[in-house]
């Protein structure tokens, strides 16, 4: 987080300087490092949501999410939000897959900003990357 | 059972005219991965799954033979489990043949269930049939070393896409077997294999896949009329290599995703397979089922009884050499994509 606010200073220095410049701004304002950092905090949160995935303390009875979905397959992330006809409405993946941790897992559901809803949706997404969007598609 | 899917048998059936052997039918019931929680308390879905496959088996006309199940009783091999998927089995009015799963076995070298069910590998006749059952689910003696305890080896080899896992194969001593148990039986005989993972390669990253499915698939091409059953990969498969049909078997606990599916790899499925449609899982049972073996003249024709679904046949089709689906063979119509 220090290493964060001391880049974010480091870049608003610069933007100050090529503007007292008179240079055009570059859209530009990270390097490579910042990128790296990013990606591994993203990866963490995969890595997490992966960790959820096979918990079985998600629900009550030893179900674990990736029993049924192994990979993360048939969770088509790319699909929402979409309307989920068994629901009746339009909903967003968070919520099919809070229905699948009342349903089969037998457990509590998660607040859609719980850590680890994020980190499943993170995990579902990573399995899924270099498939086409397709919000609303059954 | 639903009139509808005794209809279809008996089409099929009328389709070999000249049969050479006896006719008969066998239930094949499998992957029920009966999951305990504590106590006496189980995971009732599973529970559910198993307990109707036993009930409608029982209800077949005509009578089933017997019943081969087809591995993974158990979820984590535990004797509580794999006691609990006994007892609802004992309610079948036929005797059963028994396959190992993987899910049987990693706690500990699948001791227990020996204890409950005998040999790991064996053969037997029927009607003129020769099965063999093979334990197609063991595994390198290093990965088996590796882990501090069996629990731990067990709860990593149950995660189906566990990258820590390790190929199934049947090994060197049980193809030994395998071969001398073969040399006593004429070319001509029809031979029913009966694995619990496929003796091929399909998909290596959740184990649809036996590491030495070549050597094994070797000694079974020599014989006219050769079917391997399988489990473990809880949908519809079926395949044509040289003289093998493959027919694999649904689970009574519930569906897998085909590997398609996984958009980070490839995948080898076989071409001539058109898939199930993706289950729904407001309704639990949906892409679950089992199935009845009719074997016509030394062939196979699978009958897929699901729970939510219309059943599928699948059988050897004579003139093609294949296995060939009843209802959409010929069909032009794409399976359902899966959204």
């Amino acid at each position: 987080m220090r290493k964060l606010m001391l880049s974010g200073g480091l870049i608003a220095g610069a933007a100050l300087t090529a503007a007292l410049a008179g240079l055009s701004a570059q859209a530009d304002p990270f390097d490579a490092e910042d990128v790296e950092e990013w990606q591994e905090e993203y990866m963490t949160v995969v890595a997490d949501g992966r960790a959820a995935f096979t918990d079985p303390s998600l629900g009550t009875n030893g179900v674990v999410c990736a029993q049924c979905h192994p990979n993360g397959t048939n969770v088509h992330p790319e699909t929402y939000p979409k309307y989920q006809q068994q629901l009746g409405r339009v909903v967003v993946l968070a919520e099919m897959v809070n229905w699948c941790i009342e349903n089969p897992l037998e457990g509590e559901p998660l607040a859609l900003d719980d850590p680890r809803m994020v980190a499943i949706q993170a995990y579902v997404a990573h399995e899924r990357r270099g498939v086409e969007l397709a919000p609303g598609k059954h | 059972m639903a009139l509808g899917s005794i209809l279809p048998m008996t089409n099929v059936r009328l389709a070999f005219a000249d049969e050479s052997q006896p006719d008969f039918t066998f239930a094949y019931i499998s992957d029920s991965h009966i999951q305990h929680i504590k106590g006496t308390e189980f995971v009732r879905n599973w529970d559910r799954g198993l307990e109707r496959a036993v009930a409608e088996a029982n209800l077949m006309q005509p009578k089933p033979d017997f019943v081969l199940y087809g591995g993974d009783i158990a979820q984590l091999a535990l004797p509580q489990e794999i006691d609990h998927g006994l007892e609802i089995l004992s309610e079948l009015n036929y005797p059963v043949h028994y396959v190992m799963g993987e899910h049987d076995y990693y706690l500990d070298n699948g001791e227990y269930w020996s204890k409950r069910l005998g040999p790991q590998w064996y053969s037997f006749d029927h009607k003129g049939v020769h099965f063999v059952v093979l334990n197609s689910i063991l595994t390198y003696d290093s990965w088996m070393n590796k882990w501090s305890s069996g629990e731990e080896r067990m709860g990593v080899m149950a995660g189906l896409d566990d990258p820590r896992g390790s190929p199934f194969m049947v090994g060197e001593e049980q193809r030994r077997w395998l071969k001398a148990d073969l040399a006593k039986v004429d070319k001509s005989t029809p031979i029913v294999v009966a694995s619990h993972s496929p003796l091929q390669k399909i998909f290596k990253n959740w184990n649809f896949w036996t590491e030495d499915a070549e050597d094994v698939q070797s000694l079974l091409q020599p014989f006219d009329k050769v079917t391997v059953l399988y489990g473990h990969v809880h949908q519809i498969q079926y395949n044509q290599i040289g003289n093998i049909s493959f027919y694999s078997a649904m689970a009574t606990a519930w569906p897998w995703p085909y590997p398609r599916t996984y958009a980070q790899a490839g995948n080898l499925m076989p071409e001539l397979v058109i898939p199930m449609n993706r289950a729904d899982p407001f309704f639990e049972r949906d892409g679950t089922g089992w199935q009845f073996i009719d074997i016509n003249d030394g062939r196979v024709a699978a009958n897929y009884s699901l729970t939510e679904n219309q059943p599928r046949i699948v059988y050897f089709d004579k003139e093609r050499g294949h296995p060939v689906d009843a209802e959409y063979a010929g069909i032009e119509t794409a399976p359902q994509l899966h959204y």
